[in-house]
């Protein structure tokens, strides 16, 4: 740890920064591996994306024409999978990497050598996951929620490589967010009390403590499936004694939570991006704390919502309907300061903005329709239909993956020194915008019509909707190669980005040159 | 302060590595809380796994309650199973022997697995069970039939307003976890 320590000491003094591929293998450098994180979400991004575009290709008509059910299964479960642990939550910690000590005063994170440990463990991870495809049975095909039996008695052979990479990445967010709750507990500059945190470190702390608190849970679900299937053991195998329903229970008790890992961080970056453009501070800081704390706790008592239809007593049924809705009152709480903010400030519409009052309309609309699947007797009817796609894909798709293009847009410069092409940017904007609408807005109403989910074909009722569904799933698909092209362009120059880039930021992050330097705050900053 | 930032993370890390350990842990104490929590509340039916014993069943003669079997196998169990009858009447505390017929209709030896469950879960901890071929797993050989005797009582505590009790079975085939274990002396006492 001294030694470790020494050298970067050694590197503080010459500002070196070590080149080619070592410099990425070996660093500790807080701005390499949040740049290596975003980097590896992205083209996880684009690997999940091309599964979603196979099954739309699929649903494009109804009948089998282009994958067998077999093949199917195991796009939507590696879909899912990729998009939950391989792109939205990476991207968080991405962006955690590269802002939370740049907001707080830091030289670096708190502990730089876990750091660059729980990156580079996550490619692994998803080549572990992602060769099992190729394997003989194919990969995982029991849905991203790995449902007992299915996932023990009825599974392929390459389970155990599914098992494996899940515990891989369990690992690596657990580390990931000891890293930031120790950074954001020890490292803030002197004067930066907690109540003076910027809202995205504030959201990111809820969230590491969530993730602390869950990701164990997991890897203990997933041991339970290993040894349920290769050791002999009946956790979830009634002929043993043991309960299928039971991992229901636990699978969610890690999985409701986990949906608040990925959105409350966009809270986070929403906060920060509004105030900016909206020239006007947050308002009503201190009830977003509250607020994105109580969302945190309530997130522990309501796991069962996903499990309505499994026979629960009307008891149950009720307190976790009421626990659920309860939600909705601090998101209320969060809705209401965003719109607050932005009343009567001088707004402008740049890209990050469009994003973030996009996240705020759209990620309402998914909240909407998860208070219709909270209701227990609607819920019966909506249960594994196209209606919780459409439902879930608004908070990840318009909800988190916005606030993050939101991130990449409103940071980039601060990251690049360059501006990125404003033009270019909003017209990645409207692609996205309209076509995620095209794509999951649809869902909705065959979903209420009866569609169930997961399946590869369909009744012919659906074929009209469905084929719009596809068309806006290309174009979506599609509009994030603009997306792409925007970065890169960013990256090899453009216009020269001013220290605090937008007229209205305010944050330590701005008060650093543009591109931020290798290392900042090595003496730390005066808040006053 | 270099250095006591450091011996400040390092407790901090400790301590965050304390509750990682501690909600693995919790996790599988879900396991066992969830039996507790379905005991208490009757969640899925569950009856007791252990023997009820023979001594002070309390009687109330006053009353009766229809006590309805159901057998059915699990899809991949090639068993013929069936209660031998299908609903009596007991009154509470009273010790009563019904029996299940099993038929191997496949050609292959196999070990069978009962799993009960009783409706409505409420009762299901009033369901005494002092003898159950549930509690063992049954081998039956390829063609072979058998009649697998139950031996229960109602505890006299049931509620009121429970008339009719439903017991039911799924019968699992456990064959290949049975091959597993090098040495089972269970499956073959009784």
């Amino acid at each position: 740890m001294s030694y470790a320590t020494d050298t970067h000491d050694d590197h503080d003094d010459h500002d070196h920064k070590p080149t080619g591929i070592t410099r990425w293998l070996y660093t500790t450098n807080h701005k390499d591996i949040g740049t290596m994180y975003l980097w590896f979400s992205f083209s996880m991004f684009l690997i999940g994306g091309f599964m979603a575009m196979i099954i739309r290709a699929e649903l494009y008509q109804p009948g089998l024409q282009i994958i067998d059910p077999n093949f199917f299964n195991q796009m939507t479960t590696v879909h899912g999978l990729i998009m939950v642990f391989g792109a939205v939550m990476p991207a968080f910690v991405g962006l955690a990497n590269w802002l939370i000590p740049m907001m707080i005063g830091a030289p670096d994170m708190a502990l730089p050598r876990m750091n660059n440990w729980s990156f580079w463990i996550l490619p692994f991870a998803f080549a572990i996951l992602l060769s099992s495809l190729f394997m003989e049975g194919g990969g995982p095909n029991f849905g991203w929620t790995f449902y007992a039996p299915l996932s023990t008695t009825y599974s392929n052979d390459s389970t155990a490589f599914f098992i494996f990479s899940v515990h891989i990445m369990g690992m690596s967010s657990i580390m990931g967010s000891i890293n930031v709750i120790v950074t954001i507990f020890n490292m803030r500059a002197p004067g930066m009390t907690f109540m003076k945190m910027p809202l995205f470190v504030w959201t990111w702390l809820i969230t590491a403590f969530l993730l602390i608190a869950v990701m164990p849970v997991l890897a203990g679900t997933v041991t339970m499936m290993l040894t349920d299937k290769y050791f002999g053991t009946a956790f979830f195998d009634a002929a043993g004694g043991g309960d299928p329903v039971m991992f229901q229970h636990i699978f969610w008790f890690f999985g409701h939570p986990e949906v608040y890992i990925m959105i409350l961080p966009a809270f986070g970056i929403v906060s920060e991006i509004i105030p900016t453009f909206a020239r006007k501070r947050l308002f009503g800081y201190s009830s977003m704390v509250y607020a994105t704390s109580s969302i945190a706790l309530l997130s522990f008592i309501v796991w069962a919502h996903h499990m309505f239809t499994t026979g629960m007593p009307v008891a149950a049924e009720l307190f976790f309907m009421y626990a659920t809705m309860l939600i909705s009152v601090p998101t209320g709480v969060k809705v209401f300061n965003w719109v607050a903010t932005m009343w009567r400030g001088s707004m402008t519409f740049e890209t990050p903005m469009l994003f973030a009052v996009a996240f705020v309309i759209l990620f309402t609309i998914g909240g909407l329709s998860g208070l219709m699947l909270a209701i227990v007797p609607a819920d019966f009817q909506y249960h594994d239909t196209y209606f919780v796609v459409a439902h879930f894909h608004y908070v990840l798709v318009t909800g988190a993956i916005f606030s993050i293009m939101a991130a990449a847009y409103y940071w980039l410069p601060k990251w690049t020194g360059h501006m990125y092409d404003e033009k270019l940017g909003k017209i990645h904007f409207w692609c996205s915008l309209i076509s995620v609408n095209v794509l999951f807005f649809p869902m909705h109403f065959v979903g209420l019509a009866g569609m169930p989910r997961r399946i590869p074909d369909y009744a012919l009722q659906f074929a009209d909707f469905n084929k719009v569904i596809s068309i806006g799933g290309f174009a979506f698909g599609l509009s994030q190669l603009i997306f792409l092209y925007v970065v890169i362009k960013c990256i090899r120059g453009g216009e020269k980005a001013t220290d605090r880039v937008w007229e209205g930021a305010t944050g330590l992050e701005w008060e650093i040159p543009s591109p931020a330097p290798y290392h900042t705050f090595t003496t730390p900053p005066e808040i006053k | 302060m270099q250095q006591s930032t450091q011996a400040k993370n390092s407790k901090l890390v400790k301590k965050l590595v304390v509750i990682v350990i501690g909600m693995f842990g919790f996790g599988f104490a879900l396991v066992p809380l969830y039996d507790i929590l379905c005991e208490v509340t009757g969640l899925n039916g569950k009856t007791n796994t252990i023997a009820a014993s023979t001594e002070n069943i309390r009687q109330n003669k006053s009353r009766t309650v229809t006590v309805e079997f159901m057998a059915i196998t699990n899809k991949s169990m090639p068993w013929q199973f069936k209660p031998v009858e299908r609903r009596i009447e007991v009154y509470p505390g009273e010790v009563k022997l019904v029996n299940f017929y099993a038929k191997n209709e496949s050609i292959n030896d196999l070990v069978g697995q009962a799993v009960p469950s009783v409706s409505p879960g409420r009762g299901a901890s009033y369901f005494n069970k002092i003898e159950c071929f549930c509690f063992n797993r049954q081998p039956l050989k390829a063609g072979a039939e058998t009649l697998m005797p139950l031996t229960f009582y109602i505890d006299a505590d049931l509620p009121d307003d429970i008339n009719t009790l439903t017991l039911s079975y799924t019968m699992y085939d456990v064959t290949a976890s049975v091959a597993g274990e090098s040495s089972q002396s269970s499956q073959t006492g009784e």
